[in-house]
């Protein structure tokens, strides 16, 4: 069976050619069940291939990680010295981003043939969601520095075709671009450091890099682990280029959920967790790792709090997430970050599907504050969205707690005692926030009525009013009505996953036994740092009834101020303006990369238009031109078509000829 | 004996006066003239240095000149002809214009 993985990338890849090519003469089912099935082709093959590998010993007789094999597919460049294999690598790491992807898209697949139904672009929409799925694959499939970057810049790609999908709307082609620039600045960080692995090590195969990673100096260590943490902040939204992912929920809410939720936005922590030698050589680099981590959590967590956009609340908590993720591998504890990684990709892809489905019953409102009361219309929007809910706020027995728990444990354990608290302050404001949105969106009275609404999830908008993302519509909804079974289904099933995987990672204090952590343990044998589980029990009990206590207040207050009280929240923010201002204008961040950033860049580019174009170049060749002219001018005085013109001319021509043969004899 | 030198001369200047009348008249018949006077001038000076140098070929080539130039009137005369009967004028500069 380990021999077929190359089927895993390779039936997304098909689904996405063939949309692409025949895809207009199918018709819309067909083009759907392609791209549901090719994807449904790679989870099932991923399923197979992990199964076998079970099969294994999980350390061989030696000692060394009895499941990793590397599996050649094609020698893709062999010129000379340089030789580039398309390999992929097989371990428990790749296994588990493989299974999270292919799970994940498949459900979103499927999500995304009714909820997209209707739309003009269909075939388009699911050969890049197809696509995207190949690239991502490559991404964690690869064996090399060298065809990860392909993965990384094609996933980079199709998330900006996917953020960009209704480009006829000015904000969705703006997000688009913002995107792609924001991780321009990250690939060119990853891109420098793949340069400097090459010019250290000479070789970009894993293999090769992270056994040599020991005898680089910590300085050659830091600056490309740096340089690669540069590129995971870009992907993965965090401090200082996280200012991406808000404005990227402009996309259809599905891409939101598979891409920039469960996915694509993980590869970062991926990557850094694939290159945790060079992360260690380094030691002071894991510890930025940490601390832009627990930084980025705390700054998402607050900005969703004040956040008003349905979507853009779940993207603030996704950044808020991954900066757990980061935490976690910058405390050390790989297995426990990937754990987080793996819970959140279908918690939070869970609650963008719940997000999905009330936009689908408003018709694409994104305004948190013109629902409620959707409990009784959406009841299995309801339910599926309170298992979100629980699990990402971390509530006992959710996913969330047993993930975000153990992470925060070991930041007290392994990192120091700021990294631990501001990672329990976050714990509770990520309760606080969600139990927010629920209480909004799902109880008190309905806000639906006589609304304008903003419609970034549908396409009513007609030629004259792209601009505006406003419309005003004189009638109210028409019946707020539950999503069609095919969403339904695919919440449900994302529901009960989200559920399960948080059992496999119990925590240790509980002694039944930690499976991912032990499945993922020999992925990293050659790591020096500890393990889980070490450090007292009390700690983590500790933590544990510390975080509860938190989540359980965060949840009464969230309760209190949006059921109990309603208006309380907003008298609330009169009484500490400066601080909601702050927090509402995102802490000025987006602000100052305008003002240091862009506008600086657009001036500088309207100089160089205004004046080096326009004067310089332009200047230049019409100068060209001018001279071409004015020398014509000038010659064609000589033409003037009289003959004794002609025959002075020849004359004078015979007599120079003369003269020069005269004199040459005379002068000798 | 006449030296070599005076019939050289006199052909330049013969040549002479026959490139100013081709460059200022503008008398089309007198040009044409003016044309046959170089001629002369050079056929002078190929029979000047077939004598000089003992040799015939350059008379033999005078001869070859004067029959070309016989064809040449022949032909210029009667484009002149022509000339004037389409623009009543042996002007050079108004058939130019024209």
């Amino acid at each position: 069976m380990l021999n077929y993985v190359w089927l895993i990338p390779l039936f997304p890849l098909l689904g996405a050619l063939t949309n692409a090519s025949v895809g207009r003469w199918l018709g819309r089912r067909f083009v759907a069940a392609i791209a549901c099935l090719a994807v449904g082709a790679s989870l099932v093959t991923a399923s197979l291939v992990f199964a076998a590998m079970l099969g294994f010993p999980a350390m061989t007789a030696d000692g060394d990680n009895g499941r990793q094999w590397t599996i050649h597919i094609f020698t893709w460049i062999a010129t000379g010295d340089l030789k580039v294999e398309a390999r992929i690598l097989l371990d428990q790491v790749s296994i588990l981003m493989t299974l999270v992807v292919t799970s994940v898209s498949a459900l979103v697949h499927v999500y995304s043939a009714a909820y997209m139904h209707g739309d003009e672009y269909y075939k388009r929409y699911f050969t890049w969601l197809n696509l995207f799925v190949f690239m991502m694959l490559v991404l964690v499939l690869s064996d090399s520095f060298l065809t990860m970057y392909i993965g990384w810049e094609g996933v980079g790609v199709c998330s900006y075709l996917l953020i960009g999908y209704w480009f006829e709307r000015d904000a969705a082609a703006d997000a688009a671009k913002k995107a792609f620039l924001v991780n321009r600045v990250g690939d060119f960080g990853f891109l420098l450091a793949i340069l400097l692995i090459f010019s250290k090590v000479g070789s970009l195969a894993f293999q090769d890099v992270f056994p040599a990673a020991g005898a680089l100096a910590p300085a050659a260590a830091t600056a490309i682990s740096l340089l690669l943490f540069l590129g995971a902040t870009a992907k993965s939204a965090q401090i200082p280029l996280y200012i991406w992912l808000p404005q990227a929920m402009e996309g259809p809410t599905p891409v939101s959920a598979l891409i920039h939720a469960a996915t694509m936005v993980t590869a970062g922590v991926y990557m850094v967790v694939r290159c945790y030698a060079l992360f260690e050589r380094s030691g002071s680099a894991l510890q930025w790792v940490a601390w832009i981590g627990v930084l980025t959590a705390l700054l998402g967590a607050t900005m969703a709090i004040v956040e008003k956009d349905l979507k853009r609340i779940l993207a603030y908590s996704t950044i808020s997430q991954l900066g757990y993720m980061f935490l976690g591998i910058g405390v050390g504890t790989y297995t426990m970050g990937l754990f987080q990684l793996t819970t959140h990709a279908f918690y939070k892809a869970l609650f963008f599907l719940c997000a999905g489905s009330v936009m689908h019953a408003l018709g694409g409102e994104t305004d948190l504050f013109r629902m409620g009361g959707l409990r009784r219309k959406l009841p299995w929007t309801f339910a599926t969205c309170l298992v979100a809910v629980l699990s990402i706020s971390g509530v006992p027995l959710f996913a969330g707690f047993f993930s975000k728990d153990e992470i925060m444990h070991l930041a007290f354990v392994e990192g120091n005692l700021a990294l631990g608290l501001l990672a329990l302050l976050t714990a509770g404001l990520s309760g606080f926030y969600a139990f927010r949105l629920f209480f909004v969106a799902f109880y008190g009275k309905p806000q639906t009525a006589d609304h304008g609404r903003r419609t970034t999830d549908r396409r009513p908008w007609r030629k004259d009013q792209r601009t505006s993302s406003i419309i005003h519509r004189p009638s109210s909804i028409p019946s707020i009505h539950e999503s069609p079974w095919l969403m339904l289904v695919s919440m449900i099933i994302l529901a009960a996953i989200s559920v399960a995987s948080g059992y496999v990672g119990l925590p240790k204090v509980l002694g039944l036994g930690n499976a991912i952590d032990e499945f993922l343990h020999p992925s990293f044998a050659g790591s020096a740092r500890s393990s889980l589980g070490e450090g007292a029990a009390w700690t983590q009990w500790a933590v544990i009834g510390v975080s509860l206590v938190e989540t359980a207040l965060a949840i009464t207050l969230a309760w209190w101020l949006y059921i109990r009280n309603w208006g309380m929240a907003e008298r609330w923010s009169h009484s500490a303006r400066w601080l909601y201002d702050l927090v509402v204008h995102k802490y000025y961040v987006d602000r100052a990369y305008d003002e240091v950033i862009v506008v600086p860049l657009r001036r500088v580019a309207e100089a160089l238009s205004s004046v080096v174009e326009i004067r310089g170049i332009g200047g230049a060749v019409n100068g060209l031109g001018r001279l071409a002219g004015l020398a014509g001018e000038a010659l064609q005085r000589i033409q003037t078509g009289r003959v004794r013109h002609y025959a002075l001319a020849l004359l004078a021509g015979v007599v120079a000829i003369l003269l020069y043969v005269v004199l040459r004899s005379v002068l000798g | 004996m006449v030296p070599a030198s005076s019939y050289l001369v006199l052909a330049a200047v013969l040549f002479v006066l026959g490139a100013i009348g081709v460059l200022i008249r503008r008398n089309t018949l007198v040009m044409l003239m003016s044309v046959e006077l170089m001629l002369a001038a050079a056929n002078l000076t190929l029979v000047t240095y077939s004598r000089v140098l003992g040799k015939l070929d350059g008379q033999v080539f005078a001869l070859l000149v004067m029959a070309v130039a016989a064809a040449e009137v022949a032909v210029g005369l009667a484009v002149i002809v022509s000339l004037v009967r389409h623009r009543d004028t042996t002007d050079m500069d108004e058939i130019d214009s024209c």
